[in-house]
């Protein structure tokens, strides 16, 4: 059914669709509306045979999680940024245990500074974790991967988070087609796991495995990565069969087949950057983008397969890897590692802490990377005056206190409003 | 045999101490009143094989509690142990000691895996209950949270923390249970104030009272029928539970491995560890010492505590560990006839 909806509420609604058992949360900005949404829709009796459990942390939401689920139940949460932070040791603790959650990330930043605005490092920060990690490119794409995620999740014995990006996604009012419940009920069948606390049959789950068997219970968490690169075309031919429509896959290129530059994107920025890419077109450049869905596991193959005619390669993420550069473009380097005649590939990072994308900043951009090539990260719309203060200042005055707050008070001076 | 009921009652009241100690052969009482591990139907959920101390009270509590939960659920239960001494001596994989559908996740957060497993039995129609467990390390400190959560919710868990006063499967340090006083390898016995520092750490089962469970207990594995009687009390109460069993333990103590029982015993009867229950809020019954002794007798067996006796004379920690014992002795009433 076609909605104007908010992102949030039609997320909650597909989950609800995809029948969990067990949902347990803890509100965290920006994805408190997601959660309020399934808690009222068990609340209020539409979802039946369901727990909502209002949880003290992060921490406990997953863990719930994880008890819930190794006890056969699906299970579902949701968190963000400083949330996902904290959740970190049972994060990788549902992978290890192969437990099927979903888990929505509404994408912002990490802090210090505190910042709710949306950027990707919150998501980056768990690549390892040996979880699933889907990102949708708007909100139909949204709704349309958690369902995609939990069938995914069951088949592999794995958790699977859906990146959704924060405020740009979850609050963003748009249309979307809310599937009925026989369809869903179609494409995903009822969760039968392999092993269950069961008193009838009883396992011991959870045991401390040595070096006489890490190495090969962590080769097998990568094969069944490797695996879900197979599975995920599948279900999601299978998923356009069921609804009607495309959605997800690894990757979706956008006008790369005669592309001499082609931009490697993840989550709701893919859509300026297509319109950027129709507009250069328009002018006459062959350029094309391509949408990364599915970035753990990442399509190694299937990025090459498209890269590797191009001359350049411009990827832009929502996430600096302190020290190094951009993760993303580091994962698309090692696809582009073996090529003979490998394209150049630059770095931008941009979108931090929830800084608009503009086209004409993306436009300029592309435009450079081809022109006028830059070495290492370049960050998008950095305001180089500032920094360069600061950068001074940090030279002039030892111990020259926080960067945040100093950087705050030079914009504040800038635009001649009193500091403070 | 010196009950004067006796005559009159088939099910004799007695006193366990026959034998000087709280041990007592099942062969004196009732059928009713033997203890589950005196049954050969007892399910043995912690079985022989695993890789326990010698003498470690952990084993021995964790044995008796989860037996006799199982009598009491007809071996309809699961448990979530968090990571701890008795999570590592008992899987080693491929080898495991437990008898019963048994889940570990991590080391902070067995209360609210355990509140997730009821939520699935519940939501799936089971009457399957659920036990979570661990030590103090896990429970008291790290674990806490999702601790005070589980109980704040009141979800259908009983949560038993085997209590051995430290950190001791990764070396014995020290955890907000230490008593005052003890060495630890992070309170070593060094300095102006050797040992943990007085005026800190927590007594978890207040702070559990305070949450208005539904049940409370502290129990000890000097008195097995008192620990498996609560046990089994506790899971004839649906809503969070928690159990505190004090387990020495010989490695982390200082103590000969044939001296757990004993101390466990002396830890009671000097006051230091008060065996009380609750329900709602309110405390409703306290274990009556049954030989006063003084906490000297208690410390004086464990190296933990040399430091407190080194040159002939007594260290004046000892007096002030004493006022602890007594105020415990009039805070819960721990004086007086058990069975007036």
């Amino acid at each position: 059914m076609l909605k104007q909806i908010e992102g949030s509420h039609a997320m909650a609604e597909a989950i609800a669709l995809c029948r969990p058992e067990v949902i347990c949360a803890y509100p965290i900005t920006p994805q408190t509306h997601i959660v309020e949404g399934v808690g009222e829709l068990v609340k209020s009796g539409a979802l039946q045979n369901c727990e909502f459990i209002n949880v003290e942390s992060e921490f406990a939401a997953l863990s719930v999680a994880i008890g819930a689920s190794a006890a056969g139940a699906r299970v579902y949460t949701a968190t963000a940024s400083q949330g996902l932070l904290f959740m970190a040791e049972a994060v990788y603790n549902a992978a290890g245990l192969g437990l099927p959650i979903v888990m929505t990330l509404g994408n912002r930043a990490i802090g210090a500074p505190i910042n709710i605005w949306n950027d990707h490092s919150d998501a980056m920060s768990m690549r390892d974790a040996g979880w699933i990690q889907l990102f949708a490119e708007n909100n139909q794409e949204a709704v349309d991967l958690h369902i995609i995620a939990f069938r995914l999740a069951e088949e592999l014995s794995m958790p699977a988070m859906v990146c959704v990006d924060g405020f740009i996604l979850t609050h963003a009012f748009e249309r979307v087609d809310i599937p009925d419940q026989a369809q869903v009920d179609s494409f995903l069948p009822p969760y039968d796991p392999v092993q269950v606390l069961d008193p009838e049959n009883p396992a011991s789950i959870g045991a401390m495995v040595g070096p006489e068997a890490f190495t090969e219970v962590r080769f097998l968490a990568h094969y069944k990565q490797r695996q879900a690169l197979r599975l995920i075309p599948e279900f999601c031919e299978d998923f356009a069969k069921t609804f009607g429509r495309a959605a997800g896959g690894l990757l979706r290129p956008y006008r790369t087949d005669d592309a001499e530059t082609i931009v490697v994107a993840m989550g709701s920025v893919v859509g300026t950057i297509k319109d950027v890419i129709d507009e250069m077109r328009d002018a006459g450049e062959k350029i094309g983008a391509v949408a990364l869905v599915s970035y753990r596991p990442f399509p190694v193959e299937a990025l090459r397969d498209i890269l590797k005619h191009a001359k350049h390669v411009v990827v832009v993420e929502k996430c600096i890897s302190v020290g190094v550069g951009g993760p993303l473009a580091d994962n698309t380097d090692g696809a582009l590692r073996n090529l003979r005649d490998r394209p150049k590939l630059h770095s931008a990072i941009a979108g931090l802490g929830g800084r608009p994308i503009t086209r004409e900043s993306l436009k300029k951009l592309f435009h450079d990377a081809v022109h006028a090539p830059w070495i290492g990260p370049f960050f998008l719309d950095l305001n180089e005056r500032v920094v360069g203060r600061e950068i001074h200042r940090g030279r002039k005055v030892r111990r020259a206190g926080s960067t945040a707050e100093n950087i705050l008070k030079q914009l504040a001076l800038a635009s001649h409003l009193p500091p403070g | 045999m010196t009950d004067s009921t006796h005559a009159q009652n088939p099910a004799p009241s007695l006193k366990y101490y026959q034998k000087g100690t709280f041990t007592v052969g099942n062969r004196l009482v009732a059928d009713a009143e033997r203890a589950v591990q005196s049954s050969p139907e007892r399910s043995n959920a912690l079985t022989s094989g695993h890789r326990a101390c010698q003498g470690c009270g952990e084993a021995l509590g964790a044995r008796y509690a989860i037996d006799a939960a199982m009598r009491a659920t007809g071996n309809d239960m699961i448990a979530v142990n968090a990571t701890g001494c008795l999570e590592v001596f008992t899987t080693p994989y491929p080898e495991t000691s437990w008898q019963l559908p048994w889940l570990h996740s991590l080391f902070g957060n067995a209360a609210a895996v355990a509140t997730g497993v009821a939520a699935a039995m519940r939501v799936k129609g089971k009457k399957t209950r659920v036990i979570a467990q661990g030590g103090d390390g896990g429970t008291t400190d790290i674990g806490f949270q999702c601790l005070s959560g589980m109980f704040e919710r009141n979800d259908d868990v009983l949560y038993i923390c085997y209590d051995n006063e430290g950190y001791m499967n990764t070396g014995v340090q020290r955890s907000s249970a230490t008593p005052p006083a003890a060495r630890t390898a992070t309170t070593p016995a060094l300095g102006p104030e050797p040992g943990n520092v007085f005026g800190t750490g927590k007594f978890v089962p207040k702070i559990a009272v305070a949450h208005n469970i539904p049940y409370v207990a502290t129990a000890t594995v000097a008195d097995l029928h008192d620990l498996e009687r609560k046990v089994i009390k506790a899971m004839g109460i649906h809503g969070a539970r928690y159990i505190q069993i004090n387990v020495p333990c010989p490695l982390g103590w200082g103590a000969p491995s044939s001296d757990t029982i004993k101390l466990a015993r002396l830890a009671v009867e000097c006051g230091l560890y008060p065996i009380f229950e609750a329900e709602h809020g309110r405390i409703t019954a306290a274990r009556k010492i049954r030989r006063r002794i003084p906490v000297r007798d208690y410390l004086i067996l464990q190296k933990r505590y040399a430091h407190l006796f080194r040159n002939g004379e007594d260290d004046p920690r000892v007096a002030r560990l004493q006022a602890i014992c007594d105020a415990h002795i009039a805070d819960y009433g721990l004086l007086g006839d058990d069975e007036a």
